[in-house]
Formats: C-alpha cells, structure tokens, sequence
C-alpha cells in the first residue's frame, strides 16, 4: 500500500522514492503540484513535528505530513526505518514531553486532543525519557 | 467528587450485576493457539511486567493531561505514582483510591474536569477507537450527559441509520442510562487508567 509519510510541505520532492507519496498523477508543473498537494493532503493528513530527545539521532526534516489514520506504531516503525534503528533497539514516542501514546492510538486522534498550532509535537527517544 | 465509594469499590470488585450469554461465533472447541504465534498485529505485546506497568501509568498520564492540564500527576510523588500501580496491581482498592482520588478532583469553582477522558469502541469498524475533546459542562452551564457525547462524537450509536440494529451502549458490562451526567461517570465508572471506557455493541436480536 502507499506510506503516506511526508516531509515538510515546504520541499516537495518531485519525483517518487520510498517512504514518499507518488506524485506522478498530479499535475506537472512545480507549481501546480504543489498547490494540489497541499490541498489533498490536509484533508487527510496533519502536521507533526519530530523532536530528539538525549542521544537519539535527529531526523534533517523534522515536520511531516503524517495520514490520519496511521497508528502511533505505524509511527514508530516509519522512524525506526528512517534512522536505520536495529532490531534490538527500542523507540519510544512522547507527547507534551511527559507520556506514551497507546500505540494503536491514530495520529489524527492525537492530534485532535493535544494538537496546537496546527500541529502536534512529538518526542522521540531510544530509552524510556519521561514515565 | 468522588463521594461514592459504594460505587466505586463495586466498580473495583466487579460487582455490578450482569448478566451475558456468549454469542455462538465466540464458542470454539479449537485449541488455543501456541504462546510463540502471538498476534503481534492484533494485540499489544507487553515484553516485561515493567512495559505493562509504563503502559498504564502513561494512560494515567493522558487521562490527567486531558482532566487538569497534566498538574494533578505531574504534583505527584514518584511513590504516589508506584502506589497506582501496586494498589492494581495486587488489587488494593483503598490503596489505589487514596492516590486515585486526587485525580478525580477538580477546582471549587469548575463543575467538573477540563475535559473528560473517553474511548469509544465500536464492533462495526475497523478503526481503534474514536477519543476526542469534550467538556463536562455544555457553554450554558448544564452538565453534559452520555447522550451528549454520543450524539456529538457518535451520533451513529444511538440514532441508528435506516433499518440499522440498535446499539447497546456499554461501560463495565453495563448499559448506564444516557441522561447520565457524564462528569459523574467519568468519577465513578472509570477504568482504573482514568478513562471511561465505552463499547457500542450492536443490539442482540433475540
């Protein structure tokens, strides 16, 4: 199935590559894509912001686009491939830095309840940070 | 507040009268299936009594974000936190309500909890579960009631669509009447974890 996962709307990629949603059947100038992007994607979409927390490698973009209905473990184990985690590691997410969402908790659900800005923070971390 | 401990210790020792017989697709003569095929898909998989311990006290820890902006828990000592936990987990009433307690209040001048901690289930969907953000107390002053919520969160549970089942509106096996104030329930129907708990089961046939 597609992995609705996507950077930051201020880059998006022109062509498609694993991980991104493919652009193919969208408009083709820069522009227009761009716009029709943006439009289809936030109504099914939501802005989360991905922060580190103690030695836990950063991800270079930090905001994505993430779809609604993915899961806080659909979640957790984008960002395990994203940082190339080992099976042996663990990933721990964090909302108002202080608790561990269920992890068949939705995004969109999360970010409903502890949104704000248009967006939802989330903390991550390899070892258990807060709780 | 919290003042009926009556039926609070009910709740806690499961002594709310039910009665339910088991629908014939949930009897099986099939063996249960071997430990190492667990569901990883369809069931959380608690590695350690520790990850089920940090499970519950993080859904502690969002109930109380959504009830008083996180201040209740986060004011609370680490022992307080670990007395939770014990009193559930050996199952000690009077010491998990004298720490739970603290979490079931709120200001003088409010009439109930920011907002309250919910989860509906729903046996139609797929999806996990519907949690959104809702007052106790509606903008006239008027207690919110079960029926509030459902009609503004789920409107399909108790209207339902043409030539649809009836649904059964259950917290703890049991259907409490929709003219329930919901800031009530929220005191004294909560899960252990500070949420209320509701399943939208549709209407059995005979």
């Amino acid at each position: 199935g597609l992995l609705l996962v996507l950077p930051g709307l201020a880059t998006i990629p022109s062509t498609s590559v694993e991980g991104q949603f493919p652009l193919a059947t969208f408009p083709t100038s820069a522009g227009e894509r761009h716009t029709a992007v943006i439009v289809f994607l936030s109504t099914f979409t939501v802005d989360i912001l991905l922060k580190a927390v103690g030695d836990t490698p950063i991800m270079k973009t930090k905001k994505w686009a993430v779809e609604r209905t993915r899961t806080i473990q659909g979640l957790i184990d984008f960002i395990r491939k994203f940082l190339k985690l080992m099976a042996s590691e663990q990933l721990f997410i964090y909302v108002n830095q202080s608790f561990a969402p269920s992890p068949d908790q939705e995004v969109g659900t999360l970010y409903e309840c502890f949104g704000s800005d248009g967006k939802l923070v989330l903390h991550y971390c390899k070892s258990q940070a807060w709780g | 507040m919290t003042d009926d401990k009556d039926v609070l210790r009910d709740v806690w020792f499961g002594r709310i009268p039910t009665c339910f017989t088991l629908c014939q697709d949930e009897i099986t003569e099939r063996e249960a299936e071997p430990y190492y095929n667990f569901p990883e898909k369809d069931l959380l998989h608690c590695p350690s009594k520790d990850a089920i311990e940090a499970h519950f006290m993080s859904c502690m820890k969002e109930a109380d974000a959504l009830k008083h902006k996180s201040q209740v828990i986060n004011e609370m000592q680490k022992k307080d936190h670990k007395q939770l936990w014990m009193g559930l987990q050996n199952d000690r009433f009077d010491q998990f309500w004298a720490i739970n307690r603290k979490l079931m209040e709120y200001p003088a001048e409010e009439s109930g909890f920011r907002y309250i901690p919910f989860r509906i289930y729903q046996t139609t969907t797929e999806r996990p579960f519907i949690q959104k953000l809702f007052r106790p107390v509606a903008a006239d002053g008027q207690l919110h009631t079960l029926g509030d919520l459902l009609k503004e969160v789920c409107p399909s549970a108790i209207a339902p669509e043409d030539g649809g089942k009836k649904n059964q509106v259950m917290i703890h096996g049991i259907e409490p009447m929709l003219e329930t104030p919901l800031q009530w329930l929220s005191e004294h129907l909560s899960y252990p974890d500070n949420f209320l708990h509701i399943s939208i089961i549709p209407q059995p046939t005979d």
